[in-house]
């Protein structure tokens, strides 16, 4: 190898190294820039979970609960709400909930912890806009055989008391049920369940 | 894989050849002087703080509310709750300060070595420009925090646009968007300080640069090293821009960073300097504070139009005095009517009249920080001649005076001792 | 030149004669003892927070102390009740105005304004003046338009207009140390809040400064290899 390889050899793998440890200290120092994207505190806090008193939610009614800038649905559900839901599964879009968002402990028939209590975010799975409640007398409204649910305005899409979205819709998948875990009998922490305590 | 790059480089080549092109001429062939010593690093520090502080500007942007009820709120939102946003904060104001020191020394090798006499007295004037449009960037920015000092500081100035004759009051309205500052002049001095003015300093250092290059750098020796070249038809004494000075560039920068996050890590106020202690109190336009200071890096200026007492109940020759001491760097390169560009050859008359000027401008700095009276007064028979001659008898004021006058006749009397001033003969050939 | 320099370097001390500041006690306080810190937040809630928010600080941010949201909850939030809210206080700032001439000013960032040894002096130096509105004074900051909110801890004191000295004219519930203690605990936490980066800060610094030792060193090596061509 003449003299002038080796010094070239010497050069570039010394540019390589320089370059390699640059690299990676510009990389460092892009972390904080990076970072200062993420959510702040203030967001973080804005989204912090939010405690409801159910003792005051007598059966048949519905709560609008706002969490994280969106409308949260909690309804103390009849024993005819809950016969209700049976009777329409022929109808739905998603009966099971296969393909719509919720956590593992609303993959049942009620879509819920507690059947009496369901929890769900009132944002159409369409384009975003809240449905609106109709009660089972709302028949002359929505057909003769509504057994009570919800109707999007926008587009038409109707759901169930369980927010499972009927067929014909233009909505894709059922309402999406967020984390929520229950203090006590009579008090629910929409936002965060008891294994993904912070989320 | 190489070669598939050299493929893409040469696609991308055969439809944008300036690329390769300015590269050769502003980097690869650029022949600069081999003689560049410490002084010649803060040229390109100066680059580097510019892009440290557009890039930490832009995401304190991201948070940062121009509103007067939200301003400071939002700053502190972003020292606590923006992730990283303090360290983002303390880049931006560490670069602050970092970039009137690169600054200075920049100006200062100027000066040492003659660069701004022709045929580069265009880099320079370009150079005081960027100067003075940094004052002005430094001082939008400062309203930003909305602290005391950021209100009362802003006050100050713009009332000493209102000292000019006649249209002085309407001028500072104008500037002010309001009878007092307020929200009006936060929101105007953002949008000046994060777009406008950058955007000119952009410009200008664009501008420098090429002025620079198309008539070839100075040296320490203060010799044209385009009289000698080699058969190559390169300057003897030049050696290319790249590879030799961006790698002794890379050093400087990483021992310039090293400094910089010293300062900013261990002690980012720097004593009070850097981030003013009263600024953390929010601006209170009923409470004036006990004493108002302009950031370091104005002080010698406003030394100089403190120095200047009111005449014909006017403000305004302190103002203009304070104006003229900025200006007249335009001058310097008529002002030199050395034979000689380099100090290293100057004579003694030179040297004396610089270090005079070093120490002035220092001093000066120094007394804009403190208020008149921080040395104290004259004992003076009440009654007495001095008594009645005396305007005041703060030390201080008399001190600033004193190093005004001297710094004024730095630049008016150059003409006469830079012909007189003895010079040695300068060598063909570059030294060390 | 070298004499010219040294000069300069040392006429700021010129303004420490100057200033004509009372002269302040150095705080004691120890930025990396947590509980010390913790003590601070606790004595800031129960006396200060009724009158001073501390509005920038969030009430989580404590659990940075090493406290836990529960610990949190109970011994320390008493104005809100989501732990992520801020620190405010309940005064009114209009009522404040119209009893104390001034609204009590927020503490987030004081620390930064006085430094801690012009706190640690100030909330030590509170003695009694009949010719005051709130029968206050304070040899820091005389006039001050603020009671001692600390006097039951500390004790009633008088100063002497000649000779500078305090006396007792009643106990508090603290002995001379103890209520020093507390103090520094107290200015302890809002040097804290007035920057909970600090610690961090200070970290990450000295692992910068090691990585750019590290690149100085690859870059010298490359610089000084290329610049072997230079003659």
């Amino acid at each position: 190898m003449s003299e002038q390889t080796k010094v070239d050899k010497k050069r570039r793998n010394l540019v390589v190294a320089t370059s390699v440890v640059g690299g990676v200290a510009g990389v460092a120092a892009a972390l904080p820039f990076a970072a200062s994207m993420l959510p702040s505190d203030r967001a973080k806090a804005a989204g912090a979970p939010v405690e409801v008193d159910l003792s005051k939610l007598a059966p048949g009614e519905m709560a609008v609960i706002e969490w994280r800038g969106k409308p949260v649905w909690v309804i103390r559900r009849t024993k005819e709400m809950l016969e209700s839901l049976k009777a329409v599964t022929a109808k739905l879009t998603d009966p099971a909930s296969k393909s719509s968002e919720q956590p593992k402990y609303a993959e049942n028939e009620y879509r819920s912890q507690k059947p009496d209590v369901m929890v769900m975010e009132g944002v159409c799975t369409h384009l975003g806009c809240s449905p609106q409640l109709k009660s089972a007398e709302a028949k002359a409204e929505m057909g003769g055989d509504w057994a009570g649910g919800f109707y999007c305005p926008c587009h038409g899409s109707k759901f169930d008391l369980a927010g499972r979205v009927f067929r014909g819709a233009p909505a894709p998948t059922n309402l999406k049920v967020p984390p929520y875990t229950f203090l006590s009998d009579s008090t629910l922490l929409i936002g965060e369940d008891q294994e993904k305590k912070g989320a | 894989m190489a070669s598939r790059l050299q493929a893409l480089w040469g696609w991308f080549d055969a439809r944008m050849p300036s690329v390769a092109e300015q590269w050769k001429i502003h980097a690869a062939e650029y022949y600069a002087p081999k003689n560049f010593n410490f002084w010649y690093f803060f040229g390109s520090l100066a680059m580097l703080v510019l892009v440290i502080q557009i890039v930490s500007g832009i995401f304190l942007t991201m948070n940062y509310k121009p509103d007067a009820a939200l301003a400071f709120g939002s700053v502190e939102y972003i020292m606590r709750d923006v992730p990283g946003g303090w360290l983002i904060r303390y880049i931006h104001s560490t670069g602050a300060s970092a970039f009137f020191i690169v600054i200075y020394l920049h100006m200062f090798r100027a000066m040492l070595y003659g660069s701004y006499r022709e045929p580069r007295e265009l880099v320079w004037i370009f150079g005081v420009l960027i100067y003075l449009t940094l004052m002005g960037e430094a001082f939008f920015g400062y309203l930003l925090p909305w602290g005391q000092m950021s209100y009362w500081g802003a006050q100050v100035i713009v009332n000493l646009f209102g000292t000019v004759p006649f249209i002085g009051p309407d001028l500072a309205l104008w500037i002010r968007g309001d009878y007092v500052v307020g929200d009006a002049t936060l929101n105007r001095f953002f949008a000046l300080h994060v777009i406008a003015f950058p955007l000119v300093l952009l410009g200008l250092v664009v501008a420098h640069i090429l002025a620079l290059h198309d008539v070839g750098s100075n040296n320490p020796d203060g010799i044209e090293i385009k009289k000698l070249k080699g058969p190559d038809g390169h300057p003897l004494d030049g050696i290319p821009f790249h590879p030799y000075y961006t790698v002794k560039d890379l050093v400087g920068a990483v021992v310039f960073l090293a400094i910089f996050c010293f300062v900013m890590f261990f002690v980012p106020e720097v004593g009070g300097y850097f981030l003013e202690h009263n600024n953390f109190v929010p601006a209170d336009p009923l409470k004036t504070p006990d004493h108002i200071a302009p950031v370091w890096y104005f002080t010698p200026y406003y030394s100089i139009l403190r120095a200047v007492p009111p005449l014909f109940n006017s403000q305004f020759p302190g103002v203009l005095a304070m104006g003229i001491a900025t200006l007249i760097l335009f001058f310097l390169p008529w002002l030199d009517r050395s034979p000689v560009k380099s100090i290293r050859y100057r004579g003694s008359l030179y040297k004396g009249w610089l270090a005079a000027f070093v120490v002035v401008f220092l001093i000066l700095g120094y007394l804009g920080t403190e208020k008149t009276t921080v040395w104290g007064q004259f004992q003076v028979r009440e009654g007495s001649l001095f008594d009645m001659l005396l305007d005041t008898k703060d030390i201080a004021t008399w001190a600033a005076r004193v190093c005004s006058v001297v710094y004024f006749l730095f630049f008016i009397l150059m003409p006469w001792y830079t012909a007189r001033d003895k010079v040695r003969p300068v060598p063909e050939r570059v030294t060390a | 030149m070298k004499n010219i320099l040294l000069a300069l370097l040392l006429a700021p001390l010129t303004a420490l004669a100057a200033s004509g500041a009372a002269r302040l006690d150095q705080s004691p306080h120890n930025p990396r003892d947590l509980v010390s810190v913790q003590a601070g937040a606790r004595t800031y809630v129960n006396y200060c927070l009724g009158c001073h928010s501390i509005q920038y600080m969030r009430y989580n941010s404590l659990a940075a102390l090493g406290l836990s949201e529960a610990q949190i909850k109970d011994n320390l939030m008493f104005t809100a009740d989501k732990v992520g809210e801020p620190m405010k206080g309940p005064l009114d700032a209009k009522a404040a105005k119209t009893w104390f001439g001034v609204n009590p000013p927020d503490l987030s960032v004081i620390a930064r304004v006085r430094g801690a040894d012009w706190l640690y002096t100030y909330l030590r130096t509170f003695y009694r003046d009949p010719n005051t509105t709130t029968g206050w004074n304070n040899a820091v900051f005389p006039n001050v338009a603020m009671p001692h909110a600390l006097w039951t801890l500390q004790g009633e004191r008088a100063l002497d207009a000649k000779t500078h000295k305090f006396s007792e004219l009643s106990k508090g519930t603290l002995s001379v140390t103890e209520y020093d203690a507390t103090v520094r605990d107290l200015v302890n936490f809002l040097v804290y809040a007035s920057e909970p980066h600090a610690a961090n800060r200070r970290t990450i610094g000295i692992a910068v400064l090691f990585a750019l030792g590290v690149l100085f060193i690859f870059a010298y090596l490359l610089k000084k290899e290329y610049w072997k061509d230079v003659k």
